[in-house]
């Protein structure tokens, strides 16, 4: 076998780009090339569609297939979390029928952990799923926070199997079919006025035997690694894409992907303001004249200081792990310092724009953005697990420092204190 | 820009933490605190011989080891860790920077050799009893008359000042200010009308003294008056130094209070067991990463040259001196009692996180600074 190098990877992805590559074929046409040649998915072992190489030799694929201004595979939404998690825990014949429908978009996801009565304690789930002799799976409960529940194909499910046990013994992790009669997905309105998460309920839904991920009972840790997928994802470094869905490039694959695009990213279009906006914050202070205040430029600078040092602090977590490290809880790191970053901005928007800070929409500063801001910040310390939780992660997992001693993991899950509305079914 | 040090650049760590641990424990910096020198020529040599430290960013052919900034903040931030008293940021980063950045090529051939071997140590005196650390602080003055400078002034804040064999002194044209009349000069250490006097600082590990400079006779070094720019650049390169040197003793204590929080009983379970301590030890280390990530980007930045090496040195320090000055409150804090004893060696990194904040400018004057720099 020849050697893999930088130089080989680069000449070979060329070459096949060259020959394949075309503005006017189909979206998914084009992805099942992609995942055939091994391109789509580098690191990924070459039986589900990667070449198993490094992510620094998958970079290189990222490039070439920048440079010559083509289409990658789909990344947006929770597709990369399934996709990811069905690498590390699925059976084959879900690899199989899932893998490659999640890179080429054919298939939408959502995931279904938090519940109204469990949101950091999502071991606290108490969605339930019941066996039937025929194998079958009965799901009942409610989850919420559910992005795209309203588009998805698919839903990453956690669910009580076993209330005699404790609680993290008695979660299974299943793939549930979202287009069914027992599903019902209803919009949630945030404080922010959109509306841009889903409640689901479940009556009596179905999962077939073979859509169950892992073992039974072993779902916890097959959703600590989508957590810990998600989490990466959070720390305010843009993930690499071609680029091609933002520009005004012509032909039928890129109109179809912009459309994809669209679609999944709806939800998301509050949350440039949600992390802060700070790109706004200079413009801001120099419209308004603050940019001479002394007391002003001082906050301005602390937010650029840490808004800098959080990117790069994200580029060492990302090149360590590029070095060959392994994903790792320093996600959480980043993740807090996003926080640190929109509510900095959030407090420096405020001191600039003075009175107006209390105007919204048209009558508001950037024709309501700066309100939008203020009253999207306080998503970004809760969303996707709260500081609280961050803090907890990295004081455990990072510094090794002893967990508090637990009052609800050493009893069957049946005898634990829960919410009241966690067990009401609708 | 790398986010990764190379594997040289890690070994190179390795080594030198190895060092330090060996000869500056804290009993080690307890002992040289005390002492007016502050510092051990014999280790002094030892730090030369063995590593060859003091020529680490010096080219080759003044007999350094031509590395650069990087691997010069890596010492840095070891020598902070270490808290190691030797005056090594006086010589190598202040003095020996502003050598290769001011001086001709003849003069750095004949000075930077014996500073590169250790045999010579040198300082930089450029801020005055104003307290300003930039250009426009100085008013001490340099006059030349048949063909020789005489200095007239005085310098404060000298990082060891008392003890160094050579003095570069920074001096205006009589008349002159601001940036405009700035002369970069060399003085002996035991040169007629200087009079030293070592300060009474706040933090023991680091000297700082008084120099008083009454018609002392100097050497003029590099161009009459075209000091402003060399000395600009020294200042924002010993600023990315100063912040590798900063979140080294911040990483440091913060491992401290991880380590007696983990040991420390109360109520029947280590006080690191409960979420009050937990959470406050993951913002100490998200406060670290952060002034680290600043501190080696700054690094990179003097290493390369960057045009932007002005802000980003500035943001350094000043992130640096935030970090630092918080994660040794919190230090102390989390030892309790303890931690506010003279046994506990918490106050020396205390000490030396205080007079840091202010040393090279406080984070105030840096955040300003990099606002001017960035065209804000």
């Amino acid at each position: 076998m020849t050697e893999v190098t930088e130089a080989s990877v680069r000449a070979e992805v060329r070459a096949w780009l060259e020959a394949n590559w075309g503005p006017d074929q189909g979206l998914v046409e084009w992805r099942e090339k992609l995942v055939d040649a091994g391109w789509a998915a580098p690191t990924w072992p070459k039986r589900w569609g990667g070449r198993d190489l490094p992510p620094a030799l998958a970079a290189v694929v990222d490039q070439e297939i920048r440079r010559i201004g083509a289409v990658g595979v789909a990344r947006t939404g929770i597709r990369t979390l399934a996709a990811a998690t069905l690498l590390a825990h699925g059976a084959d014949h879900q690899k199989e029928k899932f893998l490659r429908r999640s890179l080429t978009g054919e298939d939408a996801w959502c995931q279904l952990f938090s519940e109204p009565g469990s949101g950091s304690d999502l071991a606290g789930a108490t969605t339930r799923a019941e066996r039937r002799p025929d194998g079958r799976w009965i799901v009942n409960g409610q989850k919420v926070w559910t992005t795209s529940a309203h588009h998805a194909d698919w839903g990453l499910l956690l669910a009580r199997t076993d209330w005699d046990v404790p609680k993290h013994q008695g979660l299974t992790y299943f793939v549930i079919d979202m287009k069914q009669p027992g599903v019902e997905v209803h919009q949630l309105r945030q404080m922010n006025g959109h509306a841009s998460f889903n409640q689901v309920f479940f009556t009596d839904a179905v999962v077939p035997a073979d859509h169950l991920v892992g073992e039974i009972g072993g779902g916890w840790a097959v959703a600590t690694t989508t957590l810990m997928n998600e989490r990466r994802g959070a720390d305010g470094v843009g993930s690499v894409g071609t680029g091609a869905a933002a520009s005004d490039r012509q032909g039928r694959i890129y109109d179809e992907e912009r459309a994809e695009v669209a679609t999944v990213m709806e939800p998301y279009k509050w949350y440039p303001q949600r992390a802060g906006r700070v790109d706004l914050v200079l413009k801001r202070a120099r419209e308004t004249g603050k940019i001479d205040d002394p007391v002003v430029r001082q906050e301005i600078a602390k937010l650029l200081i840490l808004a800098r040092s959080a990117e790069w602090t994200a580029r060492r977590a990302r090149a360590a792990q590029a070095a060959g490290g392994p994903q790792g809880p320093e996600g959480s790191l980043g993740k807090l310092a996003a926080s640190h970053v929109a509510r900095a901005a959030a407090r420096v928007h405020t001191l600039i724009s003075g009175a107006d800070a209390m105007l919204s929409s048209e009558d508001g500063p950037e024709n309501g953005i700066i309100a939008e801001v203020l009253i999207s910040v306080p998503a970004v310390s809760i969303a996707g697990g709260t500081d609280e939780i961050q803090r907890n992660i990295i004081s455990e997992r990072v510094l090794r420092m002893p967990r508090e001693p637990a009052t609800d993991t050493d009893r069957p899950f049946r005898d634990v204190p829960r919410n009241a509305v966690g067990q009401s079914r609708r | 820009m790398q986010f990764t040090f190379t594997p040289e650049q890690q070994e190179f760590r390795g080594v030198l933490r190895r060092f330090f641990e060996e000869i500056s424990p804290p009993a080690a910096v307890r002992r040289l605190m005390e002492t007016e020198t502050g510092w051990d020529r014999a280790q002094w040599t030892q730090l030369n011989a063995q590593l060859g430290l003091c020529g680490v960013h010096v080219p080759e052919e003044y007999g350094g080891q031509g590395f650069g900034f990087v691997e010069l903040g890596v010492v840095l931030e070891e020598m902070g860790r270490a808290l190691a008293c030797a005056p090594y940021f006086a010589s190598t980063v202040l003095a020996t920077t502003a050598i290769l950045n001011a001086a001709t090529t003849a003069q750095k051939a004949a000075l930077l050799p014996p500073l590169v071997a250790g045999e010579t140590v040198a300082t930089l005196a450029f801020a005055e009893p104003n307290g300003r650390w930039d250009a426009s602080g100085v008013e001490a003055t340099a006059s030349e008359a048949g063909g020789k400078w005489r200095i007239d002034g005085v310098k404060s804040f000298v990082l060891d000042g008392h003890t160094a064999d050579l003095i570069l002194v920074l001096a205006r044209r009589p008349g002159s200010s601001r940036e405009a009349g700035l002369s970069l000069f060399r003085v002996r250490g035991d040169a007629p009308g200087l009079a030293r006097r070592a300060l009474k600082a706040l933090d023991p590990t680091r000297k700082i003294a008084r120099l008083e400079f009454t018609a002392v006779g100097a050497e003029l070094l590099g161009e009459a008056e075209g000091a402003a720019a060399p000395f600009a650049r020294t200042l924002a390169q010993a600023a990315a130094c100063l912040a590798s040197e900063m979140v080294g003793g911040a990483e440091r204590l913060r491992e401290s209070a991880l380590e007696f929080a983990n040991m420390r009983i109360q109520f029947g379970r280590p006080i690191a067991s409960f979420q009050s301590m937990k959470h406050k030890q993951a913002d100490m280390l998200l406060e670290v990463e952060l002034a680290k990530s600043a501190a080696y980007y700054a690094a990179q930045a003097a290493a390369e040259d960057d045009p932007d090496l002005v802000a980003l040195a500035s943001l350094a320090k000043a992130a640096a001196s935030e970090a630092y000055l918080s994660t040794a409150i919190h230090t102390i804090q989390i030892h309790g009692g303890v931690g506010f004893t003279w046994d506990n060696d918490t106050h020396l990194w205390f000490k030396r996180a205080k007079s840091s904040e202010v040393f090279l400018g406080d984070p105030a004057w840096h955040r300003e600074r990099l606002m001017q720099a960035w065209g804000h």
